[in-house]
């Protein structure tokens, strides 16, 4: 196994005193898709958040523990978060575009980040829309509103926008929620292609999803990490028994 | 004896038809009325010319130009300042006893009678701070009278905005501020800019508030610090002191068409705001 690129320690995160995550211990590693699943309110979409310091907009947010991003917590104080962000790029359940152009959006980030430089711009995000399996699709309407859009090519779109800035880990929060299944396999095909580049944490509610598009899978209850392991593995031969009662579908 | 709803549901869409039709008309009367007396005498010349023998002569040019001097100035001052307070109140600070103490002042303000506004910019605008009876005085004034429906609206406008542009914003590495300017603002703009024009619109018409503190010369202003008639003033004198009526109107339909105009802009401008947002 090479290096991880995020070594999770000991991290617990609050909202308002009562922790949502607690006491994990996760690593991610380059080149893999890591799928978390697990029933609502298992803290899955809140670890998500704690690695691009999201969570921080909560004025209730609480942590303790460490998340190391090439050896250094990214909760130190010396921390650039808007460069942090850049480079843990977030995915959401439900696909917002803003409302300007499909070309807009795309370099919305690098224009963040201060790049102006034209040619840059459209390399990007070209680059970025092949990545997204998007590209075809838009190609001669990247200044047409992007709200145009079906629900899967704006969630593709969503994708490209971070992947414009070339981040390390892609984190998707339930990306196909509200997908039907031809978009659904169009992001899980990007998936693959996406790793090589990448790495991937993909929270699902879809346990067939985790199954089809990952690697390895976190399965998370109630705010405890219960049990990760190689994707093909977890789903035969569960170590836990609430793995295993998960997965039969006895709750969730 | 028992009433069928389909009944009940008729009167009630009558008596609501029947209110709004009423508010429509009473409109359209003060309109018409305003117009029938006053549109005849608005000529080119009665825009573009001065007063003579205290305004029952000539035009009412540097009217014209003292109530956009005045009202102009004033939103310049209070929007900056109202759009800065909003985006504090919104997107700067949490919900608690600071925003609410904020919001209160802002409250009352907006509740304060005008002629209370004018007594106040008299005193310290006019004679603490020594601007006299003067187009910045005026204005000055006014931008304080503005101000809590500018900060309302603007911040009714940005709360309108959906929190997830805010996290995408984030989410793709953006400071606060930029966070602010990009997209809080750029997508609020079109409602704000409905408080601004609806705000000018108050500030031109306002009458007590500018006769204390602008003063009610009637020659042209040639500086900040010169006093200054506005329409809505020199309408009230005209009228009051009997010196002519058919100005009088005259004056009421320029100032009436202006109002009039700033609602219609004002109104377009929400409808582009709602079908953005909405969107």
């Amino acid at each position: 196994m090479p290096a991880p690129r995020i070594q999770v320690q000991g991290f617990t995160a609050c909202f308002d005193g009562k922790p949502a995550v607690k006491n994990l211990d996760l690593e991610i590693f380059p080149h893999e898709r890591l799928a978390i699943i697990g029933p609502a309110s298992s803290g899955k979409t809140t670890f998500l958040r704690s690695l691009n310091r999201l969570n921080d907009l909560d004025p209730g947010f609480t942590h303790s523990g460490e998340i190391l991003r090439d050896g250094k917590n990214i909760y130190d104080a010396d921390v650039d978060v808007a460069e942090l962000r850049r480079k843990i790029g977030m995915v959401y359940a439900v696909p917002v575009p803003l409302p300007w152009s499909i070309y807009d959006n795309l370099v919305y980030g690098l224009r963040l980040a201060g790049v102006r430089d034209r040619a840059t711009l459209n390399e990007r995000v070209e680059t970025a829309l092949r990545y997204a399996v998007l590209w075809d699709e838009v190609k001669d309407r990247l200044h047409e509103p992007a709200n145009v859009l079906s629900g899967g090519q704006q969630q593709r779109l969503c994708i490209a926008r971070v992947l414009v800035l070339e981040p390390d880990v892609l984190i998707l929060d339930e990306p196909c929620s509200g997908l039907d299944p031809i978009s659904t396999g169009k992001i899980e095909d990007a998936l693959v292609t996406l790793k090589e580049r990448h790495s991937i944490v993909l929270v699902t509610n879809n346990t067939k999803q985790a199954a089809r598009a990952s690697d390895r899978t976190a399965f998370f209850l109630l705010g405890d990490l219960i049990e990760v392991g190689p994707t093909a593995q977890l789903f035969t031969k569960p170590t836990h028994k609430r793995t295993n009662d998960y997965l039969v579908g006895q709750f969730g | 004896m028992k009433v069928s709803p389909a009944t009940t549901q008729r009167v009630a869409v009558g008596f609501m038809w029947t209110l709004a039709a009423i508010t429509f008309a009473v409109l359209i009367f003060i309109l018409a009325f305003i117009l029938a007396h006053g549109l005849p005498h608005v000529t080119w010349s009665f825009l573009t010319e001065s007063p003579s023998s205290m305004g029952r002569e000539g035009g009412i040019f540097p009217m014209i130009l003292g109530t956009l001097l005045v009202a102009g100035l004033a939103v310049l001052v209070a929007a900056p300042i109202g759009v800065a307070t909003a985006v504090y109140l919104t997107e700067y600070t949490r919900e608690g006893r600071l925003t609410a103490v904020i919001r209160f002042g802002a409250d009352c303000l907006a509740g304060v009678p005008s002629i209370i506004f004018g007594l106040f910019g008299f005193v310290f605008f006019a004679i603490t701070l020594g601007m006299g009876l003067s187009v910045l005085s005026g204005s000055l004034t006014l931008a304080l009278m503005v101000l809590p429906t500018i900060i309302r609206t603007s911040e009714e406008a940005i709360r309108a905005v959906p929190y997830a542009y805010r996290e995408v914003s984030f989410g793709l590495g953006s400071t606060r501020w930029q966070m602010v300017i990009t997209v809080v603002l750029r997508s609020a703009l079109p409602g704000i800019s409905t408080g601004i024009v609806l705000s000018l619109g108050r500030s031109i018409s306002e009458t007590a508030a500018v006769m204390l503190t602008a003063g009610s010369a009637l020659r042209l202003p040639r500086s900040l610090f010169d006093s200054s008639r506005t329409l809505a003033l020199h309408f009230y004198i005209l009228s009051r002191e009997g010196i002519s009526m058919p100005n009088a109107y005259a004056t009421a339909s320029v100032l009436i068409i202006a109002i009039l105009a700033l609602n219609l802009l004002a109104y377009w401008l929400m409808r582009r705001f709602v079908a953005k947002v909405g969107r």
